[in-house]
């Protein structure tokens, strides 16, 4: 089963990083990821841009579109893991290994009902 | 990320919001930043043992606050302070008040006024950029003068001087009404744009040391954007920052030459910084509340998108050019509306457009040399070389100087009878 990682932080936090903080992060991650990919469970990954790019589209009627994230929290969705896990403690085992590579923030962990790979080329 | 990484970012990123929130309670700068100093010395020695707390922010202001009342009172043992002391009368808000208030956005009016101060009109603007990156982004004196390249004394006293000149200006610190928040939001955009315009105007050989201004440009302006997320010339100026800033490591070549937007090499573009850009001004478009951040982030997300010169849509530009000239009457704007009436229209044309200019910028180094190349373009060789000739005069930088000069080869080159075949 997939099981989606869905990886919050405070976005004041993650902005102030310099830019060899930044590079040290995402190699670290780098090497989870691999390890993941290597035995083939490793599905699509994100990472988002910066909630100021975001939009919101309240599905009122008429539908409303609002500047801004969906949520104004401390914490903002930053991006995404869809990771194939046999349980939840497996998904949590990969949460863990991210989390050392990038602590701070929290994981939420959600199996995917549905996933479609789409041919979106990237 | 070590200990100590992590604790200078979470230091860095709560300090707008911690010193803007102690500057509120001690109505002093001085006072505050004081505050916050002694705040983040107790958090090197804490954190590291009982973690990060939930709100690092609201974790400074809070010891930052008490420790400066601590001094207060040990002060006051000594010498009394009159019972209706302003700075010492709303000290009853509890540490939960506090940390309840984990929405950033409850803060926005501080971390605002803040920024607004540093951007007092009676200081000079070198000051204001100087004193908002101390402040506000809390580098290092010794990081500032470097990037401005001055000593450190200097920028020491440059500093202590803006923040004598703001101590006795009268600082606002009631809420803001509509009117006055919308007035301290365009002087901080500006001033960001300054500091912005700091870094990205240096030349090859010191883009390096000041690149981080225009980095800590982008963070202030994302932090003013996520404060006041429906201002669409904050989208736009965060905007136009992403997308010059994109084009960085593209600009200079191995020497520290300038390379102009035409012959750089592409590839280099950083895309996350673009679609980033391309996201903002996107989005401020919606608005219909159409201003000159936003015009010139248009402008420069039409480069961005051309994979290659002459894919640019110089005739959108062009029009944006114009639209700009309304909002912002400058004879710079109309010089660089010449360029792209050039590209649309022939050198002829845009040589027309920019000699009315010549009274009011006839100290500017990028008149002549847009005027020589117009020239040459025509062929009149000689009066390019007149053009060139001054524009070295006017050179800024080393870059520029050196970039006119390979025009001037190149016009000597061009100029001498062409070698025989075969020699």
């Amino acid at each position: 089963m997939f099981y989606a990682i869905l990886c919050y932080h405070d976005e004041d936090f993650v902005g102030s990083w310099s830019k060899e903080q930044d590079a040290a992060v995402i190699q670290k991650l780098s090497v989870v990821q691999d390890k993941l990919a290597k035995q083939g469970r490793l599905g699509p990954v994100a990472r988002l841009l910066p909630t100021t790019a975001a939009t919101t589209l309240r599905k009122d009627d008429p539908p409303l579109v609002l500047d801004g994230p969906y949520a104004e929290t401390k914490e903002q969705l930053l991006g995404f893991y869809l990771v194939d896990c046999k349980n939840l403690d497996e998904a949590l085992e990969v949460a863990r290994d991210l989390g050392a590579a990038n602590p701070g923030g929290a994981y939420e962990i959600r199996p995917v009902g549905l996933f479609l790979p789409g041919g979106a080329a990237t | 990320m070590t200990d100590t990484a992590w604790i200078d970012a979470a230091l860095t990123s709560a300090r707008p919001q911690a010193v803007g929130a102690l500057l509120r309670y001690f109505r002093d700068l001085d006072t505050a930043e004081e505050a916050y100093q002694n705040a983040c010395l107790r958090a090197l020695k804490s954190w590291p043992q009982n973690g990060p707390p939930r709100d690092p922010a609201a974790w400074l202001i809070m010891v930052g606050r008490n420790v400066a009342i601590d001094e207060v009172r040990r002060h006051r043992k000594q010498q009394p302070l009159p019972e209706d002391d302003q700075a010492i009368s709303d000290l009853d808000d509890t540490e939960e008040a506090i940390a309840e208030r984990l929405d950033g956005s409850h803060y926005r009016d501080d971390i605002l006024r803040l920024m607004f101060i540093c951007c007092h009109p009676e200081l000079p603007a070198t000051q204001q950029i100087a004193l908002a990156l101390r402040i506000v982004s809390g580098l290092s004196v010794k990081q500032i003068a470097r990037a401005f390249l001055v000593g450190e004394a200097a920028m020491e006293q440059r500093i202590t001087r803006a923040k004598a000149r703001i101590s006795q200006a009268e600082v606002p610190f009631e809420a803001p009404g509509a009117v006055e928040r919308n007035e301290r939001l365009a002087a901080v955009a500006a001033m960001i744009y300054l500091i912005f315009n700091e870094g990205y105007s240096a030349s090859g050989d010191t883009a390096d040391i000041r690149a981080p201004l225009c980095e800590e440009a982008i963070r202030l302006a994302r932090l003013t954007l996520r404060l006041f997320p429906s201002e669409s010339e904050i989208m736009g100026l965060t905007a136009l920052l992403l997308l010059q800033h994109a084009r960085a490591s593209a600009r200079f070549d191995a020497n520290g030459a300038l390379i102009l937007l035409e012959d750089q090499d592409r590839s280099l573009w950083n895309p996350a910084l673009i679609a980033e850009g391309q996201a903002l001004i996107e989005k401020a478009m919606r608005h219909r509340r159409s201003g000159p951040y936003q015009v010139q982030a248009a402008i420069a997300a039409l480069h961005s998108q051309a994979k290659k010169p002459e894919e640019t849509d110089w005739k959108q530009i062009d029009l944006l050019y114009g639209a700009l000239e309304v909002m912002q009457p400058s004879p710079v704007v109309t010089l660089n509306r010449a360029v792209a009436v050039w590209k649309v229209r022939g050198a002829q044309a845009a040589l027309d457009m920019i000699e009315p200019l010549a009274p009011r910028l006839s100290n500017y180094f990028h008149f002549f040399g847009v005027r020589g190349a117009f020239l040459t373009q025509l062929g009149r060789n000689d009066e390019a070389r007149v053009a060139f000739d001054r524009a070295i005069a006017l050179a800024n930088t080393s870059a520029e100087a050196a970039h006119i000069r390979m025009h001037i080869d190149r016009l000597i080159r061009d100029s001498q009878p062409p070698a025989k075949a075969g020699k």
